[in-house]
């Protein structure tokens, strides 16, 4: 492909690639995300692609693989556009019935539809799907639009314009619609992305770099590896516009190594971007040069947090220092750094291309926008959720999520990845905001959220939280290593029934010190699962340790019964 | 010079210092472990954290062996948030090195008498600052040790936990810069052992060919010859002994 020389020729391709497509000619649509694969969405698409030659179809359709668009309780997914059919759990040996009615006589196979489990009806189009119609999917939802693995596709629903748009404006209105856009770091600590950007970009320095964060740690989340898998060209295209805008011509998309198809695909992406002129020398013939290499993580925890991460992109082990100097002022190799997590950057080509005044218009006071929550655990419905912030925690678990299955009570539901805090019943109500949650007492993260039922034994649930932060802990301060070391001790001991008096007073005590002596949040966040637990439900732990009891019959006490 | 208050005293301190060496330099006691001159601050001991109020009215927890002095910042250095999170720590400390004298005194001065955690074995004393690796590698440039695995899991070990630093030259630096004892060294007569938590090692000592004492590591000597450029016929007598 010939590098395009301007905003011109962007567009003049983008024209000549749509006016070859026929939005009339149906396309089946089948998921092809990490969660799908494992139902064996590989052979199905395989089928759809075999069958369509057996059956001599392709002029009458074309068949597509597609990222990840949410609702992984029902995979495989196919959608058929551009009718929006939407079949779920389908298997290899629905195929041929799918191309020959469905296709071929344009019937509606009624076994492989949604059944909406309050009414009992039926659901035909995908945008009628309760799980989908409550959300409001402004960046997942094109993942359901294109092959994460073409450029072409990525265009076709506008891809790049934003680029094309952020380079005849001055790097400082880009900062400042940012900045009014409200947006904040979808990583977890939700520091304003428009601040950062300007004090990055007004760092000293000749040398800048730009730093997507994909090493998306936290057990059960997934929604960064669907965006990379499913749509990298919208994440490189928010990078280059935050680079321009930050003056950086360097960047970095850290991802772990466990994630190969991210990697696959974001590598495919870069190629793709840069052999049409979006990515290199003279982006767009704008003058503006950048560049984009994948750095692949080992996967530790720790390695999500900024300047640990950055340490391991240098080559040294990915342990934090203390950021009383700003990566923004002396990051990577002492040079300022802008880090943003994948979410964030692709909410940028969204507020570019709609403006600060439409994107600050959704969400709350303090946070802006839609977020991303992977809803897993004792729920209906796992998946990828996206809705407007300030939605409520009920309306996420029971409307989109389908509340719990087996007939069981909620009990609590865990937000902000394994060092986030518990939120009980009581707090369902509760509008789900990067302020509201922590002054739950649990957090935003990166937005994993745990449902946990009533067989779930609250104890032992803050003793594999600490379990796992233990073992992710980079054992550089006392605090975090010794503190999660005594604390799991401690957890071990009620959950095993050697529980004693003192037990949950020492345990707040050594919280304390996490949260205050800690060098970096992996020990100030580590006590959240401990005293989110304790503050809702102490009586718990009390049944623990005076009773020798787990009130949710999850704890065995063997221990104390051999003897 | 930047001029700001410690425990309400007036004090000028260079651009540049630690909250630490500024009140060092003023007689104020700040306890700490794993702060060193000599090598780039870590900042894993958290012993040193005191309480700050910066000139534009932020409240918040530093390490003074990391945060720097500015103009109007106020210090606290020993107030009772301080003196309770101290203590926990040196009762964590307590914990995993109960054989520490240096943790003991610690302790005790914090008016700690015995920890209500689950006590350590084999640790050694080593609370695992990296004062030793880091001078290692900093200041001699040699790298023999560093610290291995991660989390509690993490010790202070050779390359590939061997016996045997291939790279080690002797020179001790990394029992001078321990600051509990962990690592002893001891010279006797042709031999200096050295004794890290998880081995000993021993170093066949240069003769003077003066006065006839025993000076320094044959290896170390080698070392300083080859990084210096200057031949290894210089170093025949010990230093006293070299005209």
């Amino acid at each position: 492909m010939a590098k395009l020389k301007s905003p011109g020729e962007l567009e003049a391709l983008r024209s000549s690639i749509l006016k070859k497509r026929d939005p009339d000619k149906p396309c089946i649509t089948v998921c092809n995300g990490t969660g799908c694969q494992a139902y064996g969405s590989k052979n199905i698409a395989a089928a759809f692609q075999e069958e369509v030659k057996r059956q001599n179809l392709a002029a009458k359709v074309d068949v597509k693989t597609i990222g990840c668009p949410g609702f992984c309780e029902r995979g495989t997914l196919v959608v058929i556009k551009p009718k929006d059919i939407f079949y779920q759990r389908v298997r290899v040996k629905d195929v041929p019935e799918i191309l020959s009615e469905t296709i071929g006589k344009g019937n509606v196979i009624n076994r492989l539809l949604y059944t909406d489990r309050t009414t009992n009806v039926k659901v035909t189009q995908e945008g009628e799907v309760p799980f989908y119609k409550r959300q409001m999917r402004l960046i997942i939802g094109n993942n359901g639009l294109i092959d994460p693995t073409s450029i072409d596709d990525y265009l076709a629903i506008g891809g790049y314009t934003a680029l094309a748009k952020a380079l005849k404006m001055t790097p400082e209105q880009i900062i400042d619609e940012v900045k009014k856009s409200g947006l904040r770091g979808r990583g977890g600590a939700g520091f304003p992305t428009g601040s950062k950007w300007e004090t990055t970009r007004k760092a000293i320095g000749e040398t800048k770099y730009v730093i997507c964060n994909a090493d998306e740690g936290d057990p059960g989340a997934f929604m960064d590896r669907s965006l990379v898998e499913g749509n990298p060209h919208s994440i490189l295209e928010g990078m280059i516009i935050g680079a321009y805008a930050i003056g950086s011509h360097e960047g970095y998309i850290y991802i772990r190594n466990e994630y190969p198809m991210a990697v696959r695909h974001m590598r495919i992406a870069i190629e793709q971007a840069e052999a049409c002129g979006l990515l290199g020398e003279n982006i767009l013939g704008s003058g503006f040069s950048f560049t984009i290499k994948i750095k692949r993580g080992g996967g530790a925890f720790v390695c999500g947090e900024s300047t640990a991460l950055m340490a391991s992109l240098e080559g040294r082990v990915g342990e934090p220092r203390a950021k009383y100097i700003h990566t923004s002022e002396q990051g990577l190799w002492g040079k300022p750094s802008n880090l943003n997590n994948v979410e964030t950057w692709a909410n940028v080509p969204l507020i570019i291309n709609k403006g600060a005044d439409w994107y600050s218009r959704i969400g709350t006071e303090g946070s802006k926008g839609t977020k991303i929550f992977a809803l897993v655990g004792n729920i209906s419905n796992t998946g990828l959720v996206e809705v407007p912030m300030g939605t409520t925690l009920k309306e996420i678990v029971f409307d989109i999520g389908g509340g719990i299955p087996k007939g069981r009570k909620f009990k609590a539901v865990q937000t902000g990845g394994p060092s986030g805090g518990m939120i009980p019943e009581s707090l369902l109500d509760l509008s789900v905001d990067f302020d509201e949650l922590t002054r739950a007492g649990s957090m935003m993260g990166s937005g994993g959220m745990i449902v946990m039922d009533e067989k779930t034994c609250m104890v032992d649930m803050a003793r594999y939280y600490t379990t796992f932060l233990e073992g992710e802990s980079c054992g550089k301060c006392i605090p975090c290593r010794e503190g999660l070391r005594q604390m799991k001790y401690i957890l071990d001991g009620i959950t095993e029934g050697r529980g004693k008096e003192g037990d949950i007073e020492l345990l707040e005590e050594l919280s304390a010190t996490l949260i205050d002596a800690s060098l970096c949040a992996l020990g100030s966040t580590a006590p959240n699962p401990v005293m989110s637990t304790i503050r809702h439900f102490r009586n718990e732990y009390e049944a623990h340790i005076k009773e020798k009891k787990c009130p949710a019959g999850v704890c065995t006490f063997e221990a104390v019964k051999v003897k | 010079m930047v001029k700001l208050t410690i425990n309400g005293r007036d004090i000028k301190a260079d651009e540049g210092t630690t909250i630490l060496y500024a009140a060092r330099e003023n007689n104020i006691y700040i306890p700490t472990l794993c702060s060193n001159e000599a090598v780039a601050p870590y900042g894993a001991c958290r012993i040193c954290l005191v309480e700050i109020k910066t000139a534009r009215g932020r409240e918040r927890l530093v390490t003074s062996c990391i945060y720097l002095v500015e103009e109007g910042l106020n210090v606290q250095t020993d107030t009772e948030k301080i003196r309770k999170i101290r203590r926990m720590l040196l009762e964590l400390l307590l914990a995993r090195c109960p054989d520490s004298e240096v943790v003991q005194d610690l302790t005790k001065k914090a008016g700690l008498e015995k920890t209500r955690f689950v006590e350590q074995t084999g640790n050694n004393k080593c609370i695992l600052c990296a004062n030793c690796a880091r001078t290692c590698e900093e200041v001699v440039g040699v790298a023999a040790i560093s610290l291995a695995k991660r989390g509690v899991e993490r010790e202070m070990t050779t390359p590939f936990s061997e016996d045997f630093s291939e790279a080690c030259i002797g020179c001790g630096s990394c029992s001078y810069s321990c600051p509990t004892g962990a690592i002893s060294m001891e010279d006797k007569n042709r031999t200096r052992v050295i004794k890290w938590p998880h081995n000993t090692m021993e170093f066949k000592m240069k003769k003077c060919s003066v006065c006839g004492q025993y000076w320094a590591p044959e290896k170390q000597i080698e070392y300083i010859a080859k990084t210096s450029g200057t031949p290894l016929s210089d170093y025949d007598a010990c230093p006293d002994c070299r005209e």
